[in-house]
């Protein structure tokens, strides 16, 4: 099978997935026990005021109907408005997502950096001591919270020594990359530890595999085996890996744009499960859904040029 | 013969005796140390309140914002609660979060997997479609956009955390019945005319269950962090109950002048889930030595 055709064949399987995402977030606020508009009112419900929003979201009109209406507004770029800033969530999503994904990818590039010369070293001396040291450093990691861990960033590299600053998030590129250090870092941090286990095993399994063993039979230069068959490998298993996290990390957001007060989508989630503001709340968990399901989608693709074996 | 062997190896039947124990800790310190660790903080989540010096939710404004001292070793918060007792009192609260939202997961997770894989048909594609919708949701935004549905409090994200959670074990549970379906004892089974229920029961599930165990001990941690992690976010456990995130979340107006509000409560989480973590990668090792 081509190329072509596996990439169309995958964009297929993505569109029931889709659907289904969307239909979910559209029965969101049906799902909700008792009548949606007096609960999104809260302690403002009068029964005027529940009359006007169920007719302003349409709440009163056949299930199949609304979902049309909702399709339509959603295919315009139409998510309705937010309930309490009534600004357009569209608009409200185009401010906050870039600063989301600006530190998701932050983050995935600091844990690179970070996973794999500490996995290269795990796995070149397995079982020594700095190999258990590295071990149980990332089970420290992949067991405390990383709001926490956060915190602790706060308060030692914010305030006790500081280095960084512990709010705002800077004008241009450099300032961005200046103020976002620290919440990147708790991110990177995290998801590091994972990478370097998984890598760690995934390198000591190339290192016993015939290739590699057959190159240094053949008496190629130790530095040569590495860069070319073991490094190259690592890192097209972390590229693969990260796809895979990327959906953890761009959830993440939700907890550590809360610690630092970050005005990103996952802050905006929190914001507005609070506050009632369902719009808000499912357009966002569209969005999610729909970002995870295309890092997914690439990821299979690059994976597939990397990797001739991979069919459907 | 042939398949009573590979039966035994794949269930990894280890007889510990005395010396096996000596040798086993040796080989296996992981293990024994998450066993001791973990059985220490179930007997703290069961005596804590009778070893708690103090009440966890009474306040005491003269005593607000000490730093840990003889009298509260590990200082107070805003309202002069002691961050000592209010540790002990939530260590029942959270481990309470892990046992719940893990348990009726594995229960609903393991008999779904185990049906889905073994009869295949619709109930599998049913399965592997919210398989599909599940993965396509960051864990954190699929948890919190059901309690954006539910309302937050200690019941819903029980109810948030196990609805997210049995996925994965059933598509574990589904992977592995996949092909142990097809092995030697399940024929054989199936040839002596056993009933679906008695094979699923009394030789699929015992074979299978293991990687369900190993996947359960990591599976404690996550619902740990995400307990104290909706806590933090104001949407699990409510204040004034003493859990750990919520005391991170209070602690944090004060990261410059009381550092010890949010400090302790982490830490306490951080020794929960390393012990948690100890005892899986000791569990892996030990219920599947074959993997490694």
């Amino acid at each position: 099978m081509d190329k072509a055709s596996y990439i169309i064949g995958r964009l297929l399987q993505m569109i029931p997935t889709v659907f289904a995402i969307t239909v979910l977030v559209f029965l969101m606020v049906h799902l909700i026990p008792g009548d949606p508009a007096t609960i999104m009112l809260g302690l403002k419900a009068t029964p005027e005021k529940i009359e006007m929003l169920t007719q302003h979201l349409g709440l009163d009109k056949p299930l199949v109907v609304q979902f049309g209406i909702f399709l339509r507004n959603l295919a315009r770029g139409d998510m309705g408005d937010s309930l309490v800033s009534r600004m357009p969530v569209f608009e409200l999503l185009k401010r906050r997502l870039p600063l989301t994904l600006f530190l998701a990818g932050y983050a995935a590039t600091l844990a690179i950096l970070m996973a794999v010369p500490l996995a290269l070293i795990s796995a070149l001396k397995r079982d020594s001591l700095i190999d258990q040291t590295i071990r149980a450093i990332t089970v420290a990691f992949l067991s405390t919270p990383s709001f926490w861990v956060g915190i602790l960033l706060l308060i030692v590299l914010g305030v006790k020594i500081p280095l960084f600053p512990v709010g705002g998030i800077g004008e241009n590129f450099s300032q961005r990359l200046y103020y976002l250090f620290l919440p990147a870092l708790t991110m990177a941090l995290h998801l590091a530890s994972i990478l370097t286990r998984n890598l760690r095993d995934g390198i000591i399994a190339t290192l016993a595999s015939e290739h590699v063993v057959f190159a240094r039979t053949k008496g190629l230069n130790e530095r040569l085996v590495l860069l070319k068959h073991v490094i190259r490998n690592a890192i097209v298993s972390t590229l693969t890996l990260l796809g895979v996290y990327m959906s953890w990390l761009v959830g993440g957001s939700v907890i550590i744009e809360t610690v630092f007060a970050l005005p990103g989508v996952g802050w905006t989630m929190v914001q507005a499960i609070t506050g009632r503001d369902y719009p808000v709340v499912q357009a966002l968990t569209l969005t999610f859904g729909i970002l995870v399901s295309v890092v997914y989608l690439l990821t299979d693709i690059v994976y597939s040029f990397l990797d001739p074996r991979v069919t459907l | 013969m042939a398949t009573i062997t590979q039966t035994q190896k794949r269930v990894g039947i280890a007889r510990p005796d005395l010396q096996g124990l000596v040798r086993l800790s040796r080989r296996n310190p992981a293990l024994i140390i998450g066993i001791v660790m973990v059985t220490l903080i179930f007997l703290l989540a069961i005596f804590g309140p009778a070893l708690a010096p103090y009440d966890p939710i009474e306040t005491n404004y003269s005593a607000a914002l000490q730093p840990p001292n003889a009298d509260h070793w590990l200082g107070t918060d805003k309202f002069g609660r002691d961050i000592f007792s209010r540790i002990l009192y939530a260590t029942r609260v959270n481990l309470k979060i892990g046992v719940i939202c893990v348990t009726f997961p594995f229960m609903f997770g393991v008999i779904a997997g185990c049906i889905s894989g073994y009869y295949g048909g619709l109930v599998d594609t049913l399965l592997m479609r919210l398989v599909d919708i599940s993965v396509a949701f960051p864990f954190y935004v699929l948890v919190i956009s059901i309690l954006a549905i539910l309302g937050p409090g200690v019941r819903n994200m029980y109810i948030a955390l196990s609805i997210v959670g049995w996925i994965a074990y059933a598509k574990l549970v589904r992977g592995e019945v996949l092909i142990a379906k097809n092995l030697e004892y399940v024929l054989a089974a199936k040839a002596l005319g056993y009933s679906d229920l008695r094979i699923m029961a009394s030789h699929l599930l015992p074979n299978i269950i293991n990687s369900a165990i190993v996947f359960a001990m990591s599976d404690v941690v996550l619902c740990i962090l995400a307990g104290s992690s909706l806590g933090f976010l104001g949407l699990g456990v409510q204040a004034p109950t003493p859990e750990w995130g919520v005391m991170i979340a209070d602690g944090r107006e004060y990261i410059t002048s009381a550092p010890w509000l949010s400090f302790f409560p982490g830490l306490a989480i951080a020794i929960v889930g390393v012990s948690f973590s100890l005892l899986g990668d000791g569990l892996s090792s030990f219920l599947r030595p074959t993997d490694r």
